[in-house]
């Protein structure tokens, strides 16, 4: 498996090339060559599941966990050493196999979509960026490489969303996006240090007898640590910036903001999974907790949105808000006993991904063709994108959890974990569910069906996509379709042995009634050309709309802290004490120093005789003290 | 009989007199007479400690004989330098160059 | 102490020496300064005659007298103007040069004329011409060919720094 280090170097070549030599290249060039590289690594990724799934479980029946590649990076003392290297497990190939499909069909796609951008050279290889520094932070052998790696990501994520940088409103959401995440990443970094600190290691499975003596440390940690991962996974109260990331290109959010990057906190809580059900299953359910009011709050505020790539954004915080939830609900690692929701968190990261990805994708084929985000500007073009409307309906129901699309199963088990746990969390969950399917039917049929805009579309009639743009639609759109008959127990599980999926009649039944149920409803309101419903709920609850509408308040409530409090509070008079102390005491230097230099600059006059005359004098008084003192 | 000392005092006068005229003359001219002075001065010194301290050797006859060749050496350079001052600023005065100062 | 042919010379040549530096550095014209020096050059060939070292004297004569001198018009010639007059010199430089000068000139004579040196011996006679030649091409002891042959280096090396600096770039 020693070729798995390709995995990661071929798209930092690519980086490199496209970054330094990519301005020199015409556009085209540049382009394929950062897809040919992706689609060598895709291969790669490809190659590497085939062969780490074939060659079987060791004797306990688990698919062993394999380290190709490991070298001390940073020693930092004694047992304590930053390694950097390529772990393979299940989670990780699975992790490889989904960023390089999602960054391949964005690599293609963005031919279509970025074509005539200025800096198209550029935004490739921001791509290929990304997708080293993905595939390190999944792939990463500890802690701590996970760490660096989460950064990359944070900085390649930056430079993406600030991609059109001439525009101050993707400058503002690209400074959000990292301050946002940076903050959270605090967190994640000291848990990572007080690990590091009580562990001695920066290792995912530290030996019993280090973690006996760790002891109630490793529960801060971990809770430290799943900060850092709310922050990238857009958790609440830390996902204010995930819809204003949506000011970067559409293929960029499809691959970063809903396929790959906002997953790596839920990828980051699978992988310290152990530990967290070992140590601090309690922190865990705080997860759960944690995720479950984001998935309610951002599906509420979904269904209000008019900005069709918003709806978008805040169903992806409402779906890794199921991810989390369906972690957290664990309540040991027998997938058999309670711990059937890592299986299911898994799953549904791969579903999701892969929908999610359509589904974004499908937004940019219309937001192509349209020329605007506003749903208000579309209605009907069903007629014009047939493609698009049949691939993005086949999404629409994947994520609304119908069957045989992939979204039923995995949302299935996740269901079925939430009761396991307890039965409030399931039924919360499960009207998520249904609360999805409507708000996902109301962005379909205002879009494709609904009031539509004649006076633009006559104006500027809606064509469909090209055929880069379509192609990647259609492949995504049928392993939506298939995706979810993969026998993912097989692979992933909590404890490594093979589970089989079986559906639980009672739960399906009831996540697939609560889907239509939503659907029936989103139909009923906004699938025709009038909607005296959805009007008149919107008057009469129009506070609650308008909150909703507003996302809650929460930006304008980190406005004010921040603006209001820190700001005025605590950086004016630190800012003032700055400027008036520090500076002012450098200053008070300086001048010293100036108005000493002013005094006694006459003595460099660069009169050679005036220097002749004091060496004389001096040469003088020397002599005269010399006779004076023999 | 004329002491040693005798020529000592005038080599020092003569010594002093172009130290002198090294520190207030302006022009850079009259400030190289000056040191030329100097130089002669010290060369008088060279030769009488060699005739009346030293009468069988001859270092101080053959340090005042090249100190004469150096000195003409020396003055050749320095008024390479002088004129191309001149060609520059128009000007041998001491005041005008202050290119160098501060 | 009787007053001896030699003295007299001595007196005169000393007379003449002291007024005419004084002069060379005191005189407002250049030219005149020049001219100053050129006396003052003279007056020490003569010391060198009645030190009865003749070379020396000559060759101060030649190279002094009549190289250095000459340079030194042609570059006054060159670089003044007629009717060119040194300002007069005025408080500051004037003080502090007269007192380092003086208070210089009273230490060091003080020191010289307090100094005890050993018993002079003048010896009558003129250094032969043969003696220096052969000291001065001479390789043993208290020979000068290395100094020689350094010194021609020099020389080179100034006329062309000479050439270097004053040419026309």
């Amino acid at each position: 498996m020693d070729f798995t280090i390709l995995i990661l170097l071929l798209p930092l070549a690519g980086f490199l090339f496209l970054g330094l030599a990519g301005m020199k290249l015409r556009p085209r060039t540049a382009g394929a060559v950062g897809t040919t590289l992706m689609g060598v690594v895709t291969l790669l990724c490809y190659w590497t599941a085939f062969t780490y799934f074939s060659a079987g479980r060791d004797a306990s029946g688990v698919f062993p966990t394999l380290m190709p590649w490991n070298t001390v990076w940073l020693p930092i003392s004694g047992d304590l050493h930053i390694d950097l290297g390529i772990l393979l497990d299940p989670i990780s190939v699975m992790m490889l196999v989904v960023i390089s499909t999602v960054s391949l069909m964005v690599h293609i796609y963005s031919f279509g979509y970025m074509k005539g951008e200025r800096g198209f050279q550029r935004y490739y290889a921001f791509l290929s960026l990304f997708t080293m520094s993905m595939m390190g932070l999944v792939v990463a052998t500890n802690i701590f490489q996970m760490y660096l790696f989460w950064e990359l990501v944070g900085v390649s994520s930056y430079l993406l969303i600030g991609f059109y940088y001439t525009k101050p409103a993707a400058i503002a959401a690209s400074k959000k996006a990292f301050i946002v995440t940076r903050f959270a990443d605090l967190g994640f970094l000291i848990g990572i240090l007080v690990y590091g600190y009580y562990t001695g290691s920066f290792t995912f499975t530290p030996g019993a007898t280090t973690l006996a003596a760790a002891g109630g440390m490793i529960p801060l940690a971990l809770g430290l640590m799943f900060v850092g991962g709310a922050g990238k996974s857009a958790m609440f109260p830390l996902h204010i910036w995930l819809p204003d990331a949506m000011e970067g290109p559409t293929p960029v959010s499809a691959l970063i903001h809903a396929a790959t990057m906002v997953v790596a906190g839920v990828y980051l809580v699978a992988r310290m999974f152990p530990l967290f059900i070992g140590c601090a299953p309690e922190v865990l359910h705080v997860t759960a907790y944690v995720g479950a009011f984001t998935a309610l709050y951002a599906a509420v505020v979904a269904c209000v949105q008019s900005d069709i790539k918003r709806v978008l954004a805040f169903s992806t915080i409402s779906q890794i808000g199921f991810m989390i939830v369906a972690l957290g609900v664990c309540t040991s690692d027998d997938p058999h006993a309670g711990g059937l929701g890592y299986m299911a968190s898994m799953f549904h990261l791969f579903t999701h991904a892969m929908f999610k990805a359509l589904l974004f994708l499908g937004a940019g084929a219309i937001i192509h063709a349209v020329h605007s985000n506003e749903m208000s500007t579309m209605g009907g073009l069903r007629r014009y994108m047939p493609l698009t409307h049949v691939t993005f309906l086949v999404a629409c129901l994947a994520i609304s959890g119908i069957w045989p699309f992939s979204g039923f199963f995995s949302k299935d088990e996740i269901l079925t974990a939430c009761f396991a746990f307890s039965p409030v969390m399931g039924w919360v969950m499960t009207a998520i569910a249904g609360l999805t399917a409507f708000y996902m039917f109301r962005l379909y049929y205002g879009i494709f069906w609904g009031r539509e805009n004649r006076e633009l579309h006559a104006e500027h009639r809606p064509h469909e996509a090209p055929f880069s743009m379509t192609l990647p639609l259609l492949v995504l759109a049928a392993v939506t379709c298939v995706a979810g008959f993969i026998p993912f127990g097989q692979f992933v599980s909590s404890n490594g042995e093979a589970y089989t999926i079986h559906i639980d009649g009672g739960v399906a039944t009831l996540s697939l009634c609560v889907a239509v149920a939503g659907i029936a409803l989103a139909t009923w309101m906004y699938a025709r050309e009038q909607q005296p419903v959805a009007d008149r709920l919107a008057r009469t609850f129009s506070g609650l709309h308008r909150a909703a509408y507003h996302r809650f308040y929460i930006d304008e409530i980190y406005q004010f802290i921040t603006h209001r409090v820190i700001f005025a509070c605590i950086s004016t008079p630190l800012a003032w004490f700055d400027r008036h102390v520090i500076d002012g005491a450098l200053n008070l230097l300086a001048r010293g120093t100036n108005g000493a230099a002013y005094l006694i600059r006459g003595i460099q006059s660069g009169s050679v005789q005036r220097y002749c005359i004091w060496f004389l004098s001096g040469a003088l008084g020397l002599t005269i003290l010399l006779l004076l003192i023999r | 009989m004329i002491h040693m000392e005798y020529y000592l005092i005038i080599s020092t006068i003569m010594m002093f007199v172009g130290i002198y005229g090294f520190v207030t003359r302006r022009n850079l001219l009259a400030m190289l007479i000056s040191v030329e002075l100097i130089l002669n001065s010290v060369d008088i010194n060279f030769v009488v400690f060699n005739r009346f301290l030293f009468p069988g050797q001859l270092e101080g006859f053959f340090f005042t004989l090249f100190a004469i060749g150096i000195s003409a050496a020396e003055t050749a350079v320095a008024i390479a330098i002088i004129i191309n001052i001149y060609r520059n600023i128009r000007n041998i005065e001491v005041r005008n160059l202050r290119k160098m100062k501060w | 102490m009787e007053i001896t042919l030699e003295l007299i010379v001595f007196i005169v040549l000393a007379l003449f020496i002291g007024v005419s530096a004084i002069l060379a550095v005191t005189t407002k014209r250049i030219l005149r300064a020049a001219t100053y020096l050129l006396f003052v050059l003279f007056g020490t060939a003569g010391i060198y005659f009645q030190l009865n070292y003749s070379f020396l004297g000559a060759v101060q004569l030649l190279i002094y007298a009549g190289g250095i001198t000459v340079l030194y018009v042609f570059s006054i010639l060159l670089t003044s103007s007629e009717g060119d007059k040194a300002p007069d010199l005025k408080g500051y430089k004037l003080v502090m040069g007269l007192l380092a000068t003086l208070v210089g000139l009273g230490v060091c004579l003080w020191v010289t004329l307090g100094h005890d040196f050993a018993p002079e011996h003048f010896e009558h006679g003129e250094l032969a011409v043969r003696t220096i030649g052969h000291a001065l091409m001479s390789s043993d002891k208290f020979g000068y060919v290395l100094p020689f042959e350094v010194i021609s280096l020099l020389l080179l090396a100034c006329i062309v720094g000479g050439i270097m600096i004053a040419r026309k770039r």
